[in-house]
């Protein structure tokens, strides 16, 4: 079985010349040489180098798909933390709920967990989610697996090729938010079950032929 | 402080066998901390340090935000239990000064701007202490931070270098530290050499001071090495297990 790792970079390590490559994301440049900036794996694409994060902390964009935990009530917005590293801003008029003003909490309370999407921040960089969305919605029920924000590419895998194959060997609903957080409904041995298979992504996200590897050790189970 | 110890002997061999350009031996292990995003535990010498990154995360109290860039906030601590005589625990001028001093060094290499008002904590703890803890804290930090994912400019490195019975050596022990004439902490970025920490203790004159620096130089590039060794430890398991 093929188990490379892929190439790993630490911060400040030489990466290129600005005359052969384009520097991306993840990388810095310093006298026209490119240096990689975080702990990762490095990626050339189109001349342009790149490196990913090993670990690290959700970068929101617009449209990400997030799961988020209320943290704080207010007369007429609530507070989710989103695994950012700022809370995100849920204002009444995002909730396809009409809320009266100073009701909130009779729809969205602390602890409380929702699907929501990131809405595109404005000139105050503070950032926004909304629910105003026919598949977003309040989530009742299952389980939250906790990963790292910047392994959740290799759980979703390939055009979600690992999801639907965590979907295929354990029955369970899924759904993965862009900010490291996996919903997982079903039966408590299969929830077991992909949390160890989850686990095992994130432990070897940086080697080849992982999907094979948890092929394996879905089937043995 | 005058002694009738001798420190070097007639074979210039130092009280631990070492020469004199010769580190303490030094082991780094990366992510023993599970709940913190990043962390490090390094023994240099008789120095056991526990190093321990949070953040980038929302400054709080607002007051110490800066609407521009992230606040870097290290805490150096020495446990009561780190040194012979009972330390009287909390911060102390001591303390409170290198908290401050490596604080600043590791915000030059830290890539702040990426944070509006954001605050990276590092806490550096002291579990055992023997000369040159500030050295062997800085070191223990900066791998942390990388641990952490946190972008940098360089991962920083200390050593510290000294003068003993008259001569320039690098890494000084505990007796080296109390009865020698100087000692010298440096804090480079080994990528381009820059230095962001210096303090001196004692009198060196200035060949000896230059002397002094470049050992140091020399051996924190020792370090650096060991550093990006242990680092890339961690995410070499899958290539052991090949083998």
């Amino acid at each position: 079985m093929k188990k490379e790792v892929r190439d790993v970079v630490l911060p400040s390590q030489l990466l290129g010349d600005t005359k052969k490559l384009k520097a991306g994301p993840g990388t810095f440049v310093e006298n026209n040489k490119i240096y990689a900036e975080t702990l990762g794996i490095r990626h050339i694409r189109d001349n342009t180098v790149s490196v990913s994060p090993l670990k690290g902390f959700y970068q929101p964009h617009a449209g990400d798909i997030v799961i988020g935990v209320v943290e704080e009530v207010g007369t007429s917005m609530w507070l989710v933390d989103i695994n950012a590293i700022y809370p995100a801003l849920l204002h009444v008029n995002e909730v396809p709920w009409h809320v009266e003003f100073g009701d909130t909490a009779r729809y969205l309370n602390y602890g409380d967990v929702v699907l929501a999407k990131m809405l595109p921040s404005g000139e105050s960089d503070r950032l926004q989610i909304t629910l105003k969305d026919r598949t977003l919605h309040k989530i009742n029920g299952g389980m939250i697996i906790e990963v790292e924000p910047t392994k959740i590419p290799r759980v979703i895998g390939k055009k979600g090729s690992m999801i639907a194959m965590l979907k295929k060997y354990t029955n369970c609903r899924i759904f993965v938010g862009k900010n490291g957080r996996i919903w997982v409904e079903g039966d408590p041995n299969a929830i077991l079950k992909i949390e160890k298979a989850i686990r095992l992504i994130e432990r070897e996200a940086h080697t080849y032929g992982l999907t094979d590897r948890i092929n394996a050790l879905l089937r043995e189970q | 402080m005058k002694s009738d110890i001798k420190l070097i002997d007639k074979e210039g061999k130092r009280l631990d066998g070492r020469k004199r350009d010769e580190l303490r031996p030094i082991k780094i292990e990366v992510g023993p901390l599970y709940r913190a995003d990043g962390s490090c535990y390094i023994e240099w010498g008789g120095n056991k340090i526990l190093a321990a990154v949070y953040g980038p995360r929302e400054a709080l109290p607002r007051h110490i935000q800066h609407p521009l860039r992230a606040v870097v906030n290290a805490r150096y601590n020495m446990a009561s239990f780190s040194v012979e005589d009972r330390k009287r625990p909390g911060p102390d001028r001591r303390s409170t000064e290198i908290s401050k001093v490596i604080s600043e060094a590791l915000e030059y290499v830290i890539l702040t701007e990426q944070f509006p008002r954001a605050m990276i904590d590092i806490n550096i703890e002291v579990l055992d202490a023997e000369a040159g803890t500030r050295c062997a804290g800085l070191t223990a930090a900066a791998v942390a931070l990388a641990d952490a994912g946190i972008p940098m400019r360089d991962i920083p490195v200390a050593c510290a270098a000294g003068k003993i019975d008259g001569q320039v050596v690098l890494d000084l022990g505990k007796e080296e530290d109390n009865f020698g004439e100087a000692d010298l902490p440096v804090a480079i970025a080994p990528r381009t050499d820059e230095i962001i920490l210096l303090q001196m203790d004692g009198h060196l004159t200035v060949k000896e001071f230059d002397e002094a620096i470049e050992l140091a130089i020399k051996g924190a590039h020792v370090v650096s090495e060991l550093q990006k060794k242990a680092l890339l430890a961690k995410y070499a398991v899958a290539k052991e297990v090949k083998q």
